[in-house]
């Protein structure tokens, strides 16, 4: 059972059906659209900051999220997860692909997402001057992706252990939109708790300074790492959990 | 070959399958046969390693299903049509699954030319009816050409021409060697496909014997006689060797007789001059005779008695 071709298999699943594409087209589109209406409304003559160009990863992120728990649930709603174990008994090589494949996917999207955001910005407002030159700009931009690639895990992850889609979904947009920045909200320790959510510290890798986290523990680059041992973490547990539930 | 060996299963109190033992051999097809509830779906889910024994073992030959190298070409199964995204077609299904087992995509051809859907390959599988799916089913079955096949169920809701599709489908499987075991709550339908059968009721083994022998054990020819002189019937009866049992029917005193024809006993009667207010051959017996025999081991009974066929689905 080779992993290309358990990931072709999967890449087989994951496009055959029309809800990927339109997700992944979305979360494409959705922060190139934001960093146009971000520029668009900016005054011509003050410099845009890259964080402000790439605060739409946020609607990107959340298609991604989308789509990779779909890529699980749907599974399951349909009946093809047990085809899929009939298949691939071992379960976790065939989860693996499905994740590596979706993950990659994600950080493609990311990719373009970012790239494209910069691109447009740096078209419709030449006097910002805006580059991939600071470590601050390389990480606003290519970040996207590795926070893309981790946000499907978890995504995966998710749709693994609830295995229906209303309940993943709602978990996946809940979650990061409203439980973890309202975290501050709780006194005395909801600030310093709140740099330790996962999507928080992510965002903290992206904007550094612009996050939400008033008082970072974590580096940027810390942040990025604790955000994907988060991920990985999650996904050990939904391995492990799908592995000895009847399918 | 399929090794069923103490197999169990609980679900919290409810016992699915208990103590189950039964071997399916190749070259024929195997009957699968329980009233709804019996345990079947949920015994072939655990021979395919997707439910979890909480004890015992299957083995396919001699081995779990978890440690089968790609598997799909050892044992095909059709649990359930509808297992399939219903917004990718019908084509696309079969390659992933052959992607999975290194199979190449010239077997999804081959298979979709042998259940006849190489025409409607490339719609929607959401859209295909009933017997459609079904076809798409076995060829997800056969696509890696296994010496294993399941099939749970596969006549429920077919017109005539896809259970007789089926039927063809079945024997022709086994009359190339290969182990089959099909599944049903419908004895007169394993009577047509099955050569022996493994009967199952409460998840425990009834009966694993050739069909034949179930079917004549269950169902001799019977023939029922009403009479006002039931006395001197039986005795008439009793004297030319024939088998009676007693019955009442309606209130009036009724013989039933196992192992003759109703001709014999009308003439019997006649030169004894006894009276005859009924005398009729008891057909059809053939699903009654199965519930009587799986009777203590129906899940759910209706109210006024199980003595009517058993015709719902399991779903």
């Amino acid at each position: 059972m080779s992993a290309v071709n358990l990931i072709s298999a999967e890449s087989i699943k994951l496009f055959s059906t029309r809800s990927p594409w339109w997700c992944n087209l979305l979360a494409m589109a959705l922060p190139v659209g934001f960093a146009t209406a971000a520029v668009l409304s900016w005054p011509t003559d003050l410099p845009i900051s890259v964080t402000e160009v790439q605060l739409g990863y946020q609607f990107g992120m959340m298609l991604v999220l989308v789509m990779a728990a779909l890529a699980v649930t749907t599974e399951y709603r349909f009946g093809t997860m047990r085809t899929t174990f009939q298949a691939v008994p071992g379960r976790t090589p065939v989860l693996l692909a499905k994740t590596v494949l979706v993950a990659g996917v994600a950080g493609l999207v990311g990719l373009v997402a970012a790239l494209g955001s910069l691109g447009v910005a740096s078209l419709l407002h030449p006097v910002s001057e805006l580059g991939l030159g600071t470590a601050h700009e390389l990480r606003a931009v290519l970040g996207v992706a590795p926070v893309f690639v981790f946000s499907a895990v978890i995504a995966v992850a998710v749709g693994l252990l609830v295995r229906q889609s209303a309940g993943a979904l709602a978990i996946l947009l809940v979650w990061p939109m409203l439980v973890e920045p309202l975290v501050s909200v709780i006194p005395t320790v909801g600030e310093p708790v709140q740099q330790w959510m996962p999507f928080m510290a992510a965002d903290h890798f992206l904007r550094g300074a612009s996050s939400m986290i008033a008082d970072p523990v974590l580096s940027p680059a810390a942040s990025l790492a604790y955000f994907g041992v988060v991920a990985v973490g999650l996904l050990a547990v939904a391995l492990v959990v799908a592995r000895r539930r009847d399918a | 070959m399929i090794e069923v060996e103490h197999l169990t299963k609980r679900y919290g109190r409810t016992v699915a399958v208990d103590d189950l033992s039964f071997s399916v051999r190749p070259g024929r097809v195997t009957g699968f046969l329980g009233p709804n509830g019996a345990g079947k779906s949920t015994t072939m889910r655990m021979i395919l390693g997707l439910d979890r024994p909480t004890s015992g073992a299957v083995r396919i030959d001699g081995k779990p299903y978890r440690e089968l190298d790609r598997p799909l070409t050892r044992v095909g199964a059709l649990l359930d049509a509808k297992w399939v995204h219903p917004n990718r077609s019908a084509r696309a299904h079969l390659r992933w699954m052959a992607r999975t087992n290194r199979l190449p995509n010239r077997r999804v051809d081959e298979v979709l030319e042998t259940v006849g859907l190489s025409g409607v390959a490339d719609r929607r599988a959401g859209g295909f009816s009933l017997g459609m799916s079904q076809r798409l089913g076995i060829a997800a079955a056969l696509l890696g050409d296994p010496e294993i096949l399941m099939f749970d169920e596969p006549v429920n809701g077919l017109d005539p021409e896809g259970i007789l599709w089926i039927r063809q489908i079945m024997q022709r499987l086994a009359s190339e060697g290969r182990t089959v075991l099909v599944s049903s709550h419908l004895l007169s339908e394993m009577a047509q496909t099955a050569e022996e059968l493994v009967v199952i009721g409460r998840g425990k083994l009834i009966r694993q014997c050739g069909t034949a022998q179930f079917v004549d054990e269950a169902s001799g020819a019977t023939i029922r006689v009403r009479s006002p002189q039931v006395e001197r019937l039986r005795g008439a009866l009793h004297q030319q060797g024939i088998e009676v049992r007693d019955e009442v029917v309606d209130e009036s005193p009724t013989l039933v007789v196992v192992g003759t024809s109703s001709e014999r006993v009308g003439e019997i009667a006649a030169a004894q001059g006894v009276v005859l207010h009924e005398l009729s051959i008891q057909r059809g017996s053939l699903e009654q005779a199965f519930l009587q025999l799986t009777n203590e081991a129906v899940e759910y009974h209706a109210h006024n008695g199980a003595t009517t066929g058993n015709e719902g689905t399991d779903r």
